[in-house]
């Protein structure tokens, strides 16, 4: 795991706000247990509301300590969204690569993301479940499967229902979303991709360490003093003593400030 | 409820189940209250008394509204004295208590501590007892219970045959598959029979269907495996309501149904375990308050009146577990719901005094209850001076928290919006939700059971306030006393047959129309007797043979090692801020 703090140099730290969207079932509590505890269990309850967890991940040159927030993916809870993608740095977008509907979810997710959290957040998208198509858990060999025909590209949203209908799995596979529709799409939208197993591990640090990578030198704040660390208010927090979880960006969030 | 002394077997003692009871005058228990150093006590939670609950459906919805904790005007409220948290579960050998004093003497010196009682906010049972009449009436009635020993059907004690849920190996058996699912049907239906078999030997299913007949939820089955029998239902529940009737039970062969209509929704149980009506009734109570807790009063009447043939299943994605979870407990036996009470852990009362302090002293200003619970008992609550917790409301927090999953697999700190429909069924509150690992020697692959886990549970009205209640929780660990010892547990069968005897003496003290305060009750498995006084329910169950005397010396006994130990068994009042 990334996580170890390797090396007795002092790097420098910084925290990063991250959240995860995305469908109810399509595995965000799965992955991020993956990331934090290195752990996996089958039939996992579905979260309610939100939950919290940090975790550090070590770069050559610094130390990123991810605040995660794992949202619920149930529709209920979408209103409440704005309250955890606020001030985000980054964002974990989910779908299962075996249920088309839930790539059309991420999208909406990602239009929303673009248009209400920060200007500078970095987007990953993620298809989930990979142990469950024939490429298992290799992630080298998480080709596209499908024929789709380049031409239903143009269109996301469709793309995303034809895939589902058109394709044919083999036997075994239980693929609906090809990795070609979805990285496409993440092209064009300027999106990192993934294709995760949260159940064999496979690429779920990489995610992370891609998306500390990612994140601009200039947006991260460091030499937080180690008080502001311990309390873990949130990742802009070092300058108030006591902050809302909207503190800043006020004005693009729509549920407009705390108190 | 607390288990004082940790050793619990059924098999060879008696069992005592212990609740504060409100009181019925309000008069009265305003003049024995005593000033405390902290202002006037604010009002307890209205505990809604099971009798006037059941007795009117309207009249039970509404008195677990919102009002209720800010009432200051209804008389009721001022009648709850004692925390309706507070109840005792505790085991004691009937026949060791061969020399007890007499009950008599008991209640006496219950009347006499009252009078040289300096306790403010803390006393309970010393400044809730009632004036000297009561008590007179009460010791009377004791003692004649006691003096009617050789006539079995003494006005005041009824001996009584009920029927009970059977206690014999195959049924044990048959119970430990209660629980499992009944599978999933094939692609091709070929063990739809199987399936429904299974299905059918199930002792109790609850089903949850809209006005309009579309299932919203059911314990067993899926709605397409059952659609038939949830189809029958629905056409039974409205050939009543066409002829403007409303049917409210049946049975059929061995199975009672009973139907509990709350605006758009219908919920049912069917029930082969012998419990009362009343006592589904709230089990149905129970899971509706735990739908509006998700989606809140407002929005299913909205939900409804927009589009009555609404798919409720939708919204409700992802709650379905809490239902499940709480209909188990119901299914294993809950003297939580029976009583609406809830458990208290055990703890001397200094201790108790200072995770209070604790927590006030780390009080957030966005804080409206502070819960400190090991292992689904309370340990501590800060409340504000105008609000209470309700029972329910905490019956709904401990099931999400401890029975159900989706909290604890969470993995990290969880913030949730939840509506409290005894505090208010119009919005949501906000609860942050944090493990603690008390652990001395922590072996992180191992999970905490619930007996061991510790919740602190910060509930909040500002849906911002995540991190200010994390402040808190982060503020209050750090000067941790290291208190915990979790208790053992009866296991399943234990339980569901001891509730079987418990919910008859429930049954039979509560029954509507009677006015009996001692209920004596044989049966071949066990003798039993409940005994209800304005300020507490006593039940307790011992051999069919034992000596009816034992069992009073005992009781008496018990009271009074309760009324000794009230505050670490109890949590009286909860600290205010």
């Amino acid at each position: 795991m990334s996580e170890s703090a390797s090396g007795n140099a002092p790097k420098p730290s910084s925290s990063v706000k991250l959240v995860l969207l995305g469908e109810a079932a399509v595995g965000k509590s799965s992955l991020v247990l993956r990331f934090v505890n290195d752990d996996f269990q089958e039939n996992k309850e579905p979260t309610i509301g939100a939950a919290f967890l940090t975790q550090k991940c070590s770069l050559p040159t610094r130390t990123i300590k991810f605040e995660i927030w794992d949202t619920a993916g149930q529709e209920r809870f979408a209103s409440l969204a704005p309250m955890y993608y606020r001030n985000a740095q980054a964002a974990l977008v989910v779908y299962d690569v075996t249920k088309p509907s839930s790539l059309t979810k991420a999208k909406h997710w990602v239009a929303e993301l673009q248009r209400q959290a920060s200007p500078g957040i970095v987007i990953a998208l993620v298809g989930n479940k990979l142990d469950l198509t024939n490429d298992g858990g290799d992630a080298s060999s998480a080709s596209p499967s499908a024929r789709e025909p380049e031409s239903a590209e143009g269109d996301e949203e469709g793309a995303g229902q034809e895939e589902g209908d058109a394709q044919d799995a083999t036997p075994g596979d239980a693929r609906k979303v090809s990795t070609r529709e979805a990285s496409t799409y993440a092209e064009e939208e300027s999106l990192l991709f993934f294709e995760t197993s949260a159940k064999t591990g496979t690429n779920v640090v990489d995610v992370f360490t891609a998306i500390a990578n990612a994140i601009p030198e200039s947006s991260l704040k460091t030499g937080k003093g180690p008080a502001a660390g311990q309390t873990g208010l949130g990742g802009r927090a070092a300058d108030e003593s006591r902050v809302n979880l909207g503190d800043r960006n006020t004005a693009t969030a729509k549920e407009g400030c705390a108190c | 409820m607390a288990h004082p002394d940790g050793q619990e077997d059924t098999r060879n003692g008696s069992d005592v189940m212990k609740i504060p009871s409100g009181s019925s005058n309000p008069d009265k228990l305003e003049r024995v209250r005593s000033p405390s150093p902290e202002g006037v006590r604010p009002p307890l939670p209205p505990r809604p008394n099971t009798l006037n609950l059941l007795s009117d459906e309207s009249a039970s919805f509404a008195a677990l509204q919102s009002e209720a904790t800010t009432a200051i005007s209804r008389a009721e409220i001022n009648t709850q004295t004692q925390e309706g948290a507070n109840s005792a579960y505790s085991t004691l050998a009937a026949r060791s208590l061969s020399k007890g004093p007499k009950a008599k003497a008991s209640l006496s010196q219950l009347a006499r501590s009252r009078a040289t009682s300096d306790a403010g906010d803390s006393a309970s049972i010393r400044s809730s007892v009632l004036p000297s009449g009561d008590i007179g009436d009460m010791d009377a009635l004791f003692r004649d219970f006691v003096s009617s020993m050789p006539d079995p059907h003494s006005s005041a004690a009824s001996l009584l045959h009920f029927a009970e849920f059977p206690g014999d190996y195959e049924n044990d058996a048959q119970f430990l598959t209660e629980f499992d699912p009944v599978g999933e049907v094939d692609e091709d239906a070929g063990n739809e029979e199987l399936v429904l078999g299974h299905w059918k030997q199930k002792q109790k299913h609850y089903l949850i269907l809209s006005a309009a007949g579309k299932p919203i939820w059911t314990r067993h089955g899926d709605g397409g495996l059952i659609s038939t029998y949830v189809g029958v239902i629905q056409t039974i529940i409205s050939f009543y309501e066409d002829s403007e009737d409303h049917l409210r039970g049946f049975s059929a062969g061995d199975m009672r149904f009973v139907v509990v209509t709350r605006g758009p929704l219908h919920l049912v149980a069917i029930s082969r375990m012998m419990e009362s009506d009343n006592q589904l009734r709230l089990q149905l109570e129970a899971l509706y308050m735990q739908i509006l807790s998700t989606l809140t009063l407002p929005s299913l009447s909205h939900l409804f009146s927009v589009r009555p043939s609404t798919d409720l299943k939708r919204p409700l994605q992802g709650s379905e577990t809490l239902l499940s979870s709480l209909a188990d407990s119901f299914t294993r036996g809950s003297p939580s719901t029976l009583l609406s009470a809830l458990e208290c852990l055990k703890i001397r009362k200094q201790h108790r005094q200072s995770i209070n302090n604790a927590l006030l002293r780390t009080k957030d200003g966005n804080l409206l209850y502070g819960l400190v619970v090991a292992g689904g008992r309370l340990v501590s609550v800060v409340r504000p001076k105008k609000h209470s917790l309700h029972p329910g409301d905490l019956q709904l927090l401990f099931n999400m928290i401890f029975e159900a999953d989706g909290v604890k697999a969470g993995g990290g700190e969880s913030w949730i919006p939840v509506c409290l429909p005894g505090f208010n069924s119009n919005g949501y509150l906000y609860m942050y939700v944090s493990f603690l690992d008390l652990r001395d020697d922590v072996n992180e692959s191992e999970d905490i059971s619930k007996d061991e886990s510790v919740a602190i549970v910060l509930i909040s009205p500002n849906k911002e306030s995540f991190f200010e209640m994390k402040e808190m929780r982060d503020a209050f660990v750090e000067g941790w006393p290291a208190l915990f010892n979790a208790s053992p547990k009866l296991g399943y069968l234990t339980i569901t047959r001891l509730m079987s005897i418990y919910n008859n003496l429930h049954q039979g003290i509560h029954a509507k129309h009677t006015n009996v305060k001692v209920h004596y009750c044989v049966s071949r498995s066990a003798s039993s007797f409940a005994w209800v006084t304005p300020i507490f329910e006593f039940y307790c169950v011992a051999e069919p043979n034992a000596n009816r005397n034992a069992l009073v010396q005992g009781a008496s006994k018990i009271t009074q090692w309760i009324h000794q130990e009230e505050e670490r068994l109890f949590i009286v009042g909860g600290a205010v801020c």
